[in-house]
């Protein structure tokens, strides 16, 4: 079984690497956001340390669902999807390593950016270690959730904003407390594991339901 | 009956919900009309569900012939 | 099972066509008699005053939504486990209704927030897990549209249905967590155990007459959905043996 699924994550991840270079658009375009910010709220250096946490996890949610809508039409046109489909292996560890793959290939250099980003934002020490970790635990939840978007409009000729509208309130939560621990660590109302350990069971729980809704979308849409 | 000094929120509650309501019947009614029409248009090309009988919602099991004139 | 002798699309409409006057002439009745109770006989809530009566409608409305989004839910699993050929068009045909009674219950709460909280939005939990329920109803209804083929858009509507069934426990939890974190209980409760009788009576009415209403458009929507497939059924199928040459011929390039 590790064969397979080795050479698949290896095809994921150098297609990503190679084609488009999509992990550097999806870090600039993360910047390009926590640029603008300042220029909407005001340069005032203690409000953009207060809502620096929710700044950068914002950022990183829209950054990850801009990459989202390629997950599955690029195999879709060139054939690699039916082929998937008729390999007879499991369709929901494929696409969980799939999910896997492109994390690594967008979602981690989200995170790695993080912290330099935080520093525009003023951010303290603390605040972008608990920030850049919340990111690393929470993101993949956000490109799980968002693979059953992307099955779901695979044959969509522009299923980009309509996986958006369908992604955005799935993901709540994860927002609600990726950004939540991460305040805690700064000013504590709350001990900072609290809403941490809820967000890694969150980010489990769309490790089950993602691969699982995904792998079904994507056999309805073939049949 | 006296609504009080918020009588204008509680009008304009029921007022919305009265729109909602009337838009919801218009929708369905209007959607019949609609799709009455196009059966009757196709009638008359001599287009009857005899034939086209499987398509209905797809995946239906067999139909008894008198659907046709349903 | 009974519920498999009304798979029959057929069977259905005609089911449908005998008990809709009962159900219109039921719903008419309960809104005559909720809102005459509203206006004329439930007493005016000694803090909130009259505006207590849009009590009788926004719960009503909220209560539908929730209705609705679980009626939406069975449909999906009706489609994808019984593969039930009705399910889907229930889910459809509820989608609009759904979406709009969530409207209802934020637009009249947001009224009634007004001369109560001195606002007409605030981020409380319970009006915020509505507009996150809201979106994802249009979400839906989006999805249904986007779609041409009916089958596959259902098939992938439940999917998303059923995930947000799975969700919104958890949106509704994650909710109430970020509300109590950001602005501690200082907004007042709605409704709750503690009503009198004399105005829950009323709700209760109410509470009927917009269940029927639910199931009387629900039923005319879904017959409505039904007659849209057949016409669609009947259009491909004059399409394909009218002029079958040119169809191929013109299919031919586009691949």
């Amino acid at each position: 079984m590790t064969g397979w699924a080795l050479s698949l994550f290896r095809r994921e991840i150098s297609l990503a690497v190679r084609v488009g270079g999509s992990a550097m658009v999806g870090v600039l375009f993360f910047l390009a956001v926590v640029t603008v910010i300042p220029f909407g709220v005001g340069p005032d250096l203690n409000l953009l340390a207060r809502i620096g946490p929710a700044v950068l996890w914002i950022g990183a949610l829209l950054a990850t669902l801009l990459g989202l809508d390629r997950l599955f039409q690029a195999d879709r046109e060139d054939g690699a999807l039916d082929l998937f489909l008729m390999s007879g292996r499991s369709l929901e560890l494929l696409v969980l390593i799939k999910c896997l793959a492109h994390w690594m290939a967008t979602g981690l250099p989200l995170v790695i950016a993080a912290p330099v980003l935080a520093i525009f934002l003023n951010l303290e020490p603390v605040a972008i270690g608990a920030v850049t970790l919340t990111l690393l635990v929470g993101t993949p939840a956000l490109t799980l959730i968002g693979a059953v978007g992307a099955s779901l409009t695979v044959s969509l000729r522009r299923g980009g904003l309509l996986l958006a509208v369908l992604v955005i309130p799935l993901a709540i939560p994860v927002l609600i407390f990726g950004v939540s621990s991460a305040d805690a660590a700064i000013h504590d109302p709350v001990p900072f594991m609290t809403p941490f350990l809820i967000l890694c069971a969150l980010t489990l729980i769309t490790a089950v339901i993602g691969p699982l809704a995904s792998a079904a979308a994507l056999r309805f849409s073939s049949d | 009956m006296d609504l009080g000094t918020h009588a204008g929120f509680i009008i304009a509650s029921y007022a919305v919900c009265l729109a909602v309501v009337i838009g919801l019947i218009l929708w369905v009614v209007i959607d019949r009309k609609r799709q009455e029409a196009d059966l009757e248009e196709l009638a008359e090309q001599g287009i009857t569900r005899a034939g086209a009988a499987k398509g209905d919602t797809g995946q239906t099991g067999p139909k008894t012939s008198e659907a046709a004139k349903a | 099972m009974a519920i498999w002798d009304y798979a029959n699309p057929t069977r259905f409409l005609r089911l449908v066509q005998i008990i809709l006057p009962w159900l219109i002439g039921l719903c008419v009745i309960a809104f005559a008699a909720g809102l005459y109770m509203t206006f004329f006989t439930a007493p005016d809530d000694y803090q909130q005053g009259a505006t207590v009566k849009i009590m009788y409608i926004h719960v009503p409305a909220a209560w539908l939504a929730m209705m609705c989004y679980s009626i939406m839910a069975i449909s999906s699993l009706g489609t994808l486990v019984w593969k039930h050929p009705l399910a889907d068009v229930s889910a459809k045909a509820a989608a609009p209704i759904g979406a709009a009674f969530t409207f209802m219950s934020l637009v009249t709460g947001s009224l009634w927030g007004k001369p109560m909280w001195g606002t007409y939005w605030v981020w409380d939990a319970r009006l915020t897990s509505v507009l996150v329920l809201f979106i994802m109803y249009l979400g839906l209804i989006a999805l249904w549209r986007t779609m041409e083929d009916p089958i596959k858009a259902g098939k992938a509507a439940a999917i998303l249905t059923l995930v947000g069934a799975l969700n919104l426990p958890i949106i509704k939890f994650s909710v109430e967590w970020w509300n109590t974190l950001h602005q501690p209980a200082s907004v007042m409760r709605m409704g709750g155990p503690t009503i009198a009788t004399s105005m829950l009576i009323p709700l209760f009415v109410m509470a009927i007459a917009f269940t029927l209403l639910f199931f009387v458009l629900h039923l005319m929507a879904m017959r409505n959905e039904i007659l849209r497939r057949r016409v669609r059924a009947m259009r491909l199928k004059a399409a394909a043996t009218a002029r079958p040459a040119t169809v191929t011929a013109t299919a031919q390039p586009a691949e």
